[in-house]
């Protein structure tokens, strides 16, 4: 009994896997074949970027004080205050900001484009599009898809400026660590190879997502319940996904860079 | 040639004592179509013609498959087995992008309208003009008025979704989807869930519309005052077959038990005292 549902769980498991991919493969092929309309475009930068700015301010902003504050504690018998601008910087660039800004904007715009989408699906809108001969994965996925892709490491950069600044704020009025001092250390330990890692993985975690919330969308059944179902499913599985992802994409770009 | 020009011609060969007296040139066949979803067999070898012209109804129980098999005309639903035809091309197999084309032929009503609710009426009833003509946006603006003259909504342009009763949603829906001239017009229960007045106010334009326009229709419903209000001909659906086929007098007087049970139901036939 256990066997057969955990059989019934991997199959459907596969096939989902397999959706998900066929849906990549029409995203890329629409996207390629054109024309992108630049007034969706636009709604979804905006929606996706300009709306996410402010939630990504705020956390990476105390992630950088936080992440100052630990510093100094645990590194306190080795003259950690010293360090401080080193280890924010590189912890953010490297890893912190691309994950946390992912899992945090993947979370809001995942549900709101799951929603939205999955309430079309239950009230026949996209069964209307189809019906009028226009497809839904070039009207609704790819321009969503494109903007998680653009707008994820352009919200990573705002991620590590500002987490690095709420880091000088703690290392300037608690640690008494001069902010000439803070930012030079911070100038001159993360090179090249860091943001490239760092921010390079934005685009895979930003499609990734996209994708994710398009495909839970699509398939939603059942009304305002589906709906709720395939918000949640998003967000979950858009957030493992992402963490499953930053370690693999982390081993590649370390043996790349 | 212009959109009120195409339509003007058309009022001018309308109502012709004959209209309803259809030739048989047949536009969707379906020839032995199964349809299961999970355990759950829909359509059990549907057998129909819909000829050129006609107005037919799709009569049956809720669950029967009538939402279902209208979606099989337009390619929204691939049947198991079996083949659906438009116009002699089989559709049954086409690839999306293919029944693109042959879905340019048809305008649907959904059940609800299925407007876009992000879009006003306007952008609603623009859009496939916007996706499938090159018409400016005077032309486009000129061709929504008109339809949505057609449909008893004019000056609605700047409404939204949420602001529209039922029945309107239903109207602007029915706008959006005669917008590209389409040859059938495929109905998914225009009256369901409207009050009575609305209701006969619905099946009064599927009536005007189908003189204006001269198309063919389907159209599903499980209200018989619709259905005989509407209808050329008479398809009963029952456990995933049609029961009974024939025109609308040929109904009043048919004896199949469980097509006469429904007209007695909303007494189209005096219900005949048991012994």
């Amino acid at each position: 009994m256990l066997l057969t549902r955990a059989r019934t769980r991997a199959e459907e498991g596969l096939i989902q896997l397999g959706e998900l991919t066929a849906l990549a493969g029409q995203t890329i092929q629409q996207a390629w074949r054109g024309p992108l309309e630049r007034s969706l475009l636009m709604a979804q930068f905006d929606q996706v970027g300009v709306r996410s700015i402010s939630i990504v301010v705020i956390t990476s902003a105390f992630i950088g004080m936080v992440l100052a504050l630990q510093t100094a504690y645990s590194l306190a018998d080795f003259g950690g205050k010293l360090f401080v601008g080193r280890v924010v910087s590189l912890s953010l660039v490297r890893e912190l900001a691309p994950v946390l800004m992912s899992l945090m904007v993947g979370g809001r715009v995942g549900a709101g484009m799951a929603a939205e989408i999955g309430t079309m699906k239950v009230t026949e809108q996209i069964d209307a599009l189809r019906a009028l001969a226009t497809n839904p994965v070039r009207k609704l996925v790819v321009p969503r898809v494109i903007a998680t892709t653009l707008m994820f490491p352009l919200l990573t950069v705002i991620s590590c400026a500002l987490g690095i600044l709420g880091g000088m704020l703690i290392a300037v009025a608690n640690l008494h660590v001069s902010a000439n001092y803070y930012m030079r250390s911070v100038v001159e330990s993360i090179a090249y190879n860091d943001l490239a890692s760092g921010i390079g993985k934005t685009f895979f975690f930003g499609f990734a997502v996209g994708l994710i919330a398009c495909y839970n969308g699509l398939r939603t059944s059942g009304g305002a319940d589906g709906v709720g179902r395939a918000t949640t499913v998003t967000v979950v599985s858009g957030a493992i996904t992402v963490l499953i992802m930053d370690f693999f994409l982390t081993k590649l770009f370390l043996a790349v860079f | 040639m212009s959109d009120a020009l195409t339509v003007d011609r058309r009022i001018a060969s309308r109502d012709t004592p004959d209209r309803r007296q259809h030739p048989r040139d047949v536009f969707v066949e379906f020839r032995d179509v199964f349809k299961a979803y999970g355990p759950k067999e829909v359509l059990r070898g549907v057998d129909l013609k819909v000829y050129r012209g006609e107005v037919l109804v799709i009569l049956g129980g809720s669950g029967t498959g009538k939402s279902v098999t209208l979606r099989h005309v337009l390619g929204l639903e691939a049947p198991d087995s079996g083949q659906v035809l438009v116009e002699d091309e089989d559709i049954t197999n086409l690839p999306e992008e293919e029944l693109y084309r042959v879905r340019m032929k048809f305008g649907m009503l959904f059940q609800g309208g299925a407007l876009f609710d992000s879009m006003t009426v306007f952008d609603n009833i623009a859009f496939p003009l916007r996706e499938h003509t090159e018409m400016s946006e005077e032309e486009i603006a000129r061709a929504v008025s008109e339809k949505l003259e057609l449909v008893d909504m004019a000056g609605t342009e700047h409404l939204m979704p949420v602001d529209l009763s039922g029945g309107m949603k239903k109207r602007v829906g029915l706008a959006r989807s005669i917008v590209l001239d389409p040859k059938m017009i495929l109905y998914d229960e225009p009256t369901t869930g409207l009050d009575p007045i609305t209701a006969q106010k619905i099946n009064e334009l599927i009536n005007n519309l189908q003189a204006k326009l001269n198309v063919t229709s389907i159209v599903v419903t499980h209200d018989i005052q619709s259905a005989f209000s509407v209808g050329d001909r008479i398809a009963f659906l029952d456990q995933g077959v049609f029961a009974w086929v024939g025109s609308i007098d040929a109904a009043r007087h048919a004896d199949h038990g469980m097509l006469r049970d429904f007209l007695k139901s909303s007494a189209v036939i005096a219900a005949q005292p048991s012994n």
